[in-house]
């Protein structure tokens, strides 16, 4: 049995995560687990929030360091907020990314951080926005993140239909994160998820023992 | 932006300033054949749990260098502001001026504001400040308090990533006292359960860490009132010598005895008053 490294050249707290983001008919999923962990062998929290509202109809999930995602999320916040009162009206989903883009790429050298970005607006309705590691930004109907997502490209790529209805892309979601958390140490907790449409965002929890169980559980 | 808190200017990155006197010392030891003093850690267990009517913060008091104890009752549970208190885990130096930095800087808000501080806005000062010296400050914080929203409990890494809630746990002992937590812990206890459960916590640190030790120190915070109990519970107690190593009179036989007078004069006597004022 081959020994799996920890991916953990990231120092302090990483949030070593599953999380992702889908489209569907009308608005967009965004999920994660809840997990912080220490070297791959501490939990340091089990119910911390990666899914983080930077704005009314604008969230982002974090993965890698918390720290440096912690202060980059405040510090986008802050931007969006302040973008939004100049602009007088509320904020494109791709200013949100490009605003973090902007951070990660800027500060690549000292920070170790990805998002997705996830929302709707008047302008281009829902959308998904990856910014990774050193900064790339690239917008894709679905995408997943996180040391955990690496079991469930598979699962995404042979379930995933562009125009699901909103149940059915809800379901898809906890299915994949129930896999992912299955199978990677670092991911694990509970599944914290928003749907969010024009009307609204919708949160949903669901806690360990409730989510979706496969054949070998 | 105008600021009144100024204890350091906020400069970007870590501050070099002392790398070149460090580098100058070291050689200079190394010339006499002795290395610099290690930094001295705490090596410590340090927990904290929201109770019913406010927030229970628990420490050891070992601080030790390398295998030695250096300090046998040392105090890390450090004021922030009357309603604030703050553990400290990792590099007893950083614990120590960074809680109090940030106690000076939150004072000048206090008074800024003119209300009580929030634990909050204490939370936000550490983290930033940690986070822009990028984990090189080893301090591991467990901050809690009780403001005008409530107790709020609070834990802070090195790397300055926080987390906050309702029972958290620090140091080398964390593990053990975490084990306690996980298996007792139920919102809302009473003050009387919830002080034992800190005290067993910090005990399972002492007793199964070698980092931890000495005696259990715990700080009640609720609103209005804030009670350091300092020891709350001697787990160590040095023992008292059974044996007496002290000779009678007239163990050893006296076979002659000559007496003679010193006869000594005063000459001269001064005095010097010293200002004591």
């Amino acid at each position: 049995m081959e020994k799996h490294y920890t991916n953990s050249q990231v120092k302090g707290v990483s949030t070593g995560t599953t999380i992702l983001a889908a489209t569907f008919d009308g608005g967009v999923v965004i999920g994660s687990d809840s997990r912080a962990s220490i070297g791959g062998e501490y939990v340091s929290s089990k119910t911390i929030n990666k899914v983080i509202q930077v704005h009314d109809r604008i969230f982002c999930c974090i993965a890698g360091s918390l720290a440096d995602a912690q202060a980059v999320t405040k510090a986008a916040k802050f931007h969006l907020a302040f973008h939004s009162v100049q602009m007088e009206t509320p904020p494109l989903v791709i200013s949100a990314a490009s605003v973090l883009k902007e951070l990660c790429y800027k500060n690549k050298d000292e920070l170790q951080a990805g998002f997705i970005t996830a929302g709707w607006d008047r302008k281009k309705g829902a959308q998904v926005y990856v910014v990774s590691l050193g900064g790339m930004l690239v917008r894709q109907p679905i995408t997943i993140g996180g040391s955990g997502s690496t079991y469930i490209y598979g699962y995404v790529d042979a379930k995933y239909k562009p125009d699901m209805s909103r149940d059915e892309c809800l379901q898809f979601a906890l299915n994949a994160l129930s896999l992912a958390m299955g199978r990677d140490n670092v991911s694990g907790g509970v599944a914290n998820l928003a749907v969010i449409t024009e009307e609204g965002v919708e949160h949903v929890v669901v806690p360990g023992d409730k989510l979706p169980r496969f054949h070998d559980e | 932006m105008a600021t009144l808190t100024v204890s350091r200017p906020p400069f970007s990155g870590f501050s070099f300033d002392n790398c070149k006197r460090n580098a100058l010392l070291e050689a200079e030891a190394n010339k006499v054949g002795c290395g610099l003093p290690a930094a001295r850690k705490t090596g410590t267990t340090i927990c904290g749990l929201v109770y019913k009517d406010g927030v229970i913060l628990g420490a050891d008091t070992r601080a030790t260098e390398g295998m030695v104890v250096a300090d046998k009752n040392c105090s890390k549970i450090h004021y922030i502001s009357p309603n604030i208190y703050c553990c400290g885990a990792g590099t007893a130096a950083d614990t120590e001026m960074t809680t109090q930095i940030i106690s000076s800087n939150l004072e000048l808000h206090a008074l800024s504001t003119g209300r009580l501080p929030r634990v909050a806005t204490a939370n936000r000062m550490l983290k930033q400040m940690l986070f822009r010296y990028q984990g090189y400050i080893g301090a591991a914080l467990v901050l809690g308090g009780v403001d005008c929203n409530g107790p709020h409990l609070y834990s802070i890494y090195p790397h300055g990533s926080t987390d906050k809630l309702p029972y958290v746990t620090m140091g080398s002992g964390s593990l053990a006292a975490m084990a306690v937590f996980e298996d007792r812990y139920k919102p809302d206890m009473e003050e009387d359960e919830a002080k034992q459960m800190v005290r067993d916590a910090i005990a399972a640190g002492i007793f199964n860490d070698l980092g931890s030790g000495s005696n259990i120190d715990l700080c009640v915070i609720t609103k209005g009132k804030v009670d350091y109990i300092r020891p709350h519970d001697e787990a160590n107690k040095k023992g008292v010598r059974t044996g007496d190593y002290k000779y009678k009179r007239g163990t050893t036989g006296v076979l002659t005895k000559m007496v003679t007078p010193l006869a000594l004069e005063v000459v001269e006597e001064t005095i010097q008053t010293m200002d004591t004022s």
